[in-house]
């Protein structure tokens, strides 16, 4: 028998009613990077949490070079030099690099600043990280807190790293540069498990795939013997259609004009930045940037929920509802004047649903006003509520069952169904399908497909370059809140949109 | 570290039916029980069996303490009901002891300077509006101050007690005339400004009062255009603000509303209860009713039940305090004991408790 670094046997976790893993088994070798693949919601990220001491598995077994163990909080995976480094980063903001590298170690020597910063040092030499140490983690990137939690995780001593879905939020470029550090940590002999749903990053950079479906186990391949086909029947169950039909609508009118549009946070930073743009009927406006870009600010300007500064203007015309300005105009006004901006926001159940309340009062959520007397009326949006559980398939015992309870696909359904049944003008989508599965997506995906055929202005926000290719007519790069070029989706390719997003013009 | 799994795992359960919320109920409350016999007989080497049925004759003794039970647990309900609008709205208002006082101060202003001068139905009716307007008002400013400013609601609702209470020290003050420091019963004999018996009794009124605001809270959360803005402000505000809810008016309508019901609890107290008014005429029940509101998870019905329960232990510990010469002390461990095995329930309702499996040992 093989002695692998890790083996997981008939690993078994459920949470309440939820099963996250059943069975599940996997090898994880040294010198090997081995892709954990999954969709959202197959329990890939569960299973490594195990290993990592988050969670305890109901039933099975884990084995670390061999030997049985117990691996109960993290402190005691630390000790079998497992370390995970997870999609949201644990690091503390007004601390630097190597602050955060020895915060919380008990060791004498090595939580002693001057040796863990020779140490670290060593570390980013020996692989290639580029790291500034005494740096604050407040001032840093995305990319860079991503690296630190690598280096800190390897100064404890980690001899198997589990990455969850470490592209996420990185753009081409620093992705490229952090295969590059796995690739020379695995010529090191660590052993590297990456969690990913992306295909093309688990042809590129490991060695084998474990895939996982609703939980279980559903084989092993070598990548050098596999296809990315072969991988996506294995991921998904079937085979599905990977293309999205997009057609050039004649007869496009000018629907928002926006200009200099400013928009100015809490800590007084310009996350929207003179922003300015014009979006038609008829088409898809894909917007691409890394995370956190003024993307969810630039669209809740347009609903009113952010303040504009000066200066700003966004000029609303339609044949049906006339010329608006939408600057100085309350959300509750911009829903009362019936202009049918849908918006179907980031945050489902934190902002474009109520977790606790049914299809049915979810659905009137926007128009709950309506009608006479100080009482809501409940039949108009009970008949909506049926009617877009039977058009997009809602899978809920029953109108009133709460929708936070729903899977997230049939969540994204109900919030998707809502602002697409009013008839919209504009319908904005900020992640529309982030967390949702393959088939869900794509049923959402053909959802705005329509509605843009149906001549509505259609704004696409989202991070998988290959879908914003796929969908959007122009792809609009947002790049510190800047605009940072428009480019034409059916022309455009992956590196130039990338570039576009890291590199700010002129700057 | 060898392969031991942990000694106890604790996982959510969201969905246990309701059979088994009711049978671990059941079985806490029979732990209450035992426990506090065990106190009981650990200290006063009396029959717990005499000291429950003690408790009980306390209570429920007598018609006449059955009445007194039911209005006092009718004032509870009252206080309660006051504190759910805000609560659903996770406005933590922990100031009902003030409202409350401060409403039955005004009552009691009225009482004091035009019994006998204005007609009696119309001085009632004054003293019931002025004690909402005012309750309304100790409402609205931390509401207001929440609204717009963004200061901790808890702390101001609660520093909003102090002052109330002071507000009152200050009046009884001005209105003693022995030097006792006290009003002593308002109107003794004439009885100008009571509520009205109904029925011959003094306190049939304060119960049907209790019940038609309980309707009326029940429909307004429930049916109500208010009540969804208030559903939805608790359960997230970026959703409401998504919903172009007004979210600082909806914060601060719905704390002059709780104020304002926190103020009829106080005119009912001072007109159909005390007659008096001193800064322990609320008796701490603006902060028990925080426990029944929450013991209820907000459902007006449910809150009948609490009420009358917490009403009952209050009851029967100063019972058993009299017949048995316990110390008062000795008779609230006992409630606490009570309170603390249902609050417990909860927590084994909600979550699972996993111990190691004994082959693992």
């Amino acid at each position: 028998m093989e002695n692998y670094a890790v083996e997981l046997k008939n690993i078994t976790k459920t949470f309440g009613p939820v099963v996250a893993n059943k069975n599940a088994c996997l090898n994880i070798r040294h010198h090997e990077i081995l892709a954990l693949l999954g969709e959202n919601g197959s329990g890939k990220t569960t299973i490594m949490n195990m290993l990592a001491g988050i969670y305890y598995p109901d039933s099975g077994e884990i084995y670390v070079d061999g030997k049985l163990v117990s691996i109960k909080d993290p402190k005691d995976a630390f000790d079998l030099g497992i370390g995970m480094i997870h999609q949201h980063f644990k690091l503390i903001d007004v601390f630097t690099a190597v602050e955060n590298i020895v915060l919380g170690l008990e060791d004498k020597e090595k939580k002693n600043i001057r040796y863990a910063e020779k140490k670290a040092r060593e570390i980013c030499d020996r692989y290639g990280f580029d790291l500034d140490l005494n740096m604050k983690v407040h001032e840093m990137n995305v990319s860079q807190k991503q690296t630190l939690e690598i280096v800190k995780t390897l100064y404890r001593g980690a001899e198997i790293l589990i990455l969850d879905e470490p592209t996420t939020v990185l753009t081409p470029q620093e992705t490229e540069k952090l295969f590059n550090v796995l690739r020379n940590m695995r010529e090191d002999g660590k052993a590297i498990v990456i969690i990913t749903h992306k295909l093309h990053e688990v042809l590129e950079i490991s060695d084998r795939v474990t895939i996982l479906r609703k939980g279980e186990t559903i084989g092993t391949v070598n990548t050098a013997e596999t296809t990315a086909q072969q991988l996506t029947e294995m991921m998904v169950g079937e085979k599905i259609e990977l293309n999205i039909q997009r057609d050039l609508v004649e007869h496009r009118e000018k629907r928002l004009e926006v200009k200099n549009v400013t928009v100015i946070n809490q800590e007084g930073k310009k996350v929207v930045n003179d922003v300015t743009f014009d979006l038609y009927s008829g088409e898809v406006l894909g917007i691409a940037g890394i995370s956190g870009c003024g993307q969810k600010e630039l669209l809740e300007a347009i609903m009113g929920l952010q303040k504009c500064e000066e200066g700003g203007s966004i000029i609303y015309n339609s044949t049906a509802h006339g010329v608006h300005q939408l600057v100085g105009l309350t959300t509750k006004e911009i829903i009362g004047f019936g202009l049918h901006l849908a918006f179907v926001p980031e945050d489902r159940l934190g902002m474009g649903l109520v977790g606790n309340m049914g299809m049915t009062d979810n659905v009137m959520l926007k128009r709950y006003r309506k009608g006479s007397g100080p009482f809501l009326h409940r039949q108009q949006p009970q008949a909506t509520a049926a009617k877009i559980k039977d058009e997009l398939d809602v899978k809920t015992p029953d109108l009133e069952y709460p929708v936070r309870k729903l899977s997230g696909g049939n969540v994204q359904k109900v919030l998707v169904g809502r602002e697409i049944n009013n008839k919209p003008t504009v319908l904005m989508t900020a992640y529309a399908t982030r967390g949702l599965d393959i088939n869900t997506s794509y049923a959402i995906y053909n959802l705005l497909n329509e509605q843009k055929k149906k001549g509505v202005a259609v704004i696409y926000v989202g991070e998988d370059l290959d879908v914003l290719l796929g969908l959007s007519d122009r792809i609009l790069v947002l790049c510190e809140g800047r605009v940072n070029g428009i480019l034409d989706g059916r022309t455009t390719t992956k590196d130039e949109v990338g570039l576009l997003m890291t590199h700010r013009k002129g700057a | 570290m060898a392969n031991k799994q942990p000694l106890i795992r604790i996982t959510k359960n969201d969905n246990r039916p309701l059979w088994q919320a009711v049978i671990i109920r059941a079985i806490f409350i029979v732990l209450a029980l035992v426990v506090s016999s065990a106190f009981i007989y650990s200290v006063t080497k009396l029959n717990p069996a005499q000291i429950f049925a003690s408790m009980y004759k306390g209570a429920f003794g007598s018609a006449r303490r059955t009445w007194i039970t039911l209005r006092d647990a009718a004032f509870m309900l009252i206080v309660a009901l006051a504190l759910t609008p805000a609560f659903k709205m996770r406005f933590w208002n922990t100031g009902a002891e003030g409202q409350a006082l401060i409403g039955g101060l005004a009552a009691g202003a009225w009482m004091i300077y035009f019994s006998g001068k204005i007609p009696t139905a119309l001085l009632i009716v004054l003293m019931l509006v002025s004690a909402i307007a005012i309750g309304a008002l100790w409402g609205f400013i931390p509401g207001y101050f929440k609204a717009k400013y963004e200061t901790n609601e808890t702390l101001f609702t609660l520093m909003m007690n102090y002052i109330a209470i002071q507000i009152v020290e200050y009046f009884v003050d001005i209105w003693d005339t022995k030097g006792s420091h006290s009003v002593g019963i308002i109107n003794m004999e004439s009885e100008i400004g009571w509520l009205p018996n109904l029925f011959n009794n003094q306190y049939v009124l304060i119960v049907i009062i209790a019940l038609i605001i309980m309707i009326a809270i029940f429909v307004y959360l429930t049916f109500s255009k208010h009540g969804y803005e208030i559903t939805v402000i608790g359960e997230s505000v970026n959703t409401a603000k998504y919903a172009g809810i007004n979210v600082p008016k909806v914060i601060m309508r719905t704390m002059a509303l709780s104020g304002a019901i926190c103020g009829i609890a106080g005119f009912v107290q001072v007109s159909g209860i005390s007659h008096t008014v001193s800064k322990g005429i609320i008796g701490g029940r603006g902060f028990t009713s925080i426990i029944v509101a929450w013991l209820s998870k907000l459902n007006p019905f449910i809150m009948t039940v609490f009420s009358v329960f917490l009403v009952f232990l209050e009851k029967g510990a100063t019972q058993i305090a009299s017949d048995f010469n316990f110390n008062q002390y000795a008779s609230s461990i006992v409630t606490g004991i009570m309170l603390l095995f249902i609050l417990a329930s909860e927590f084994f309702i909600n979550y699972n408790v996993i111990f190691r499996k004994k082959e693992d040992r």
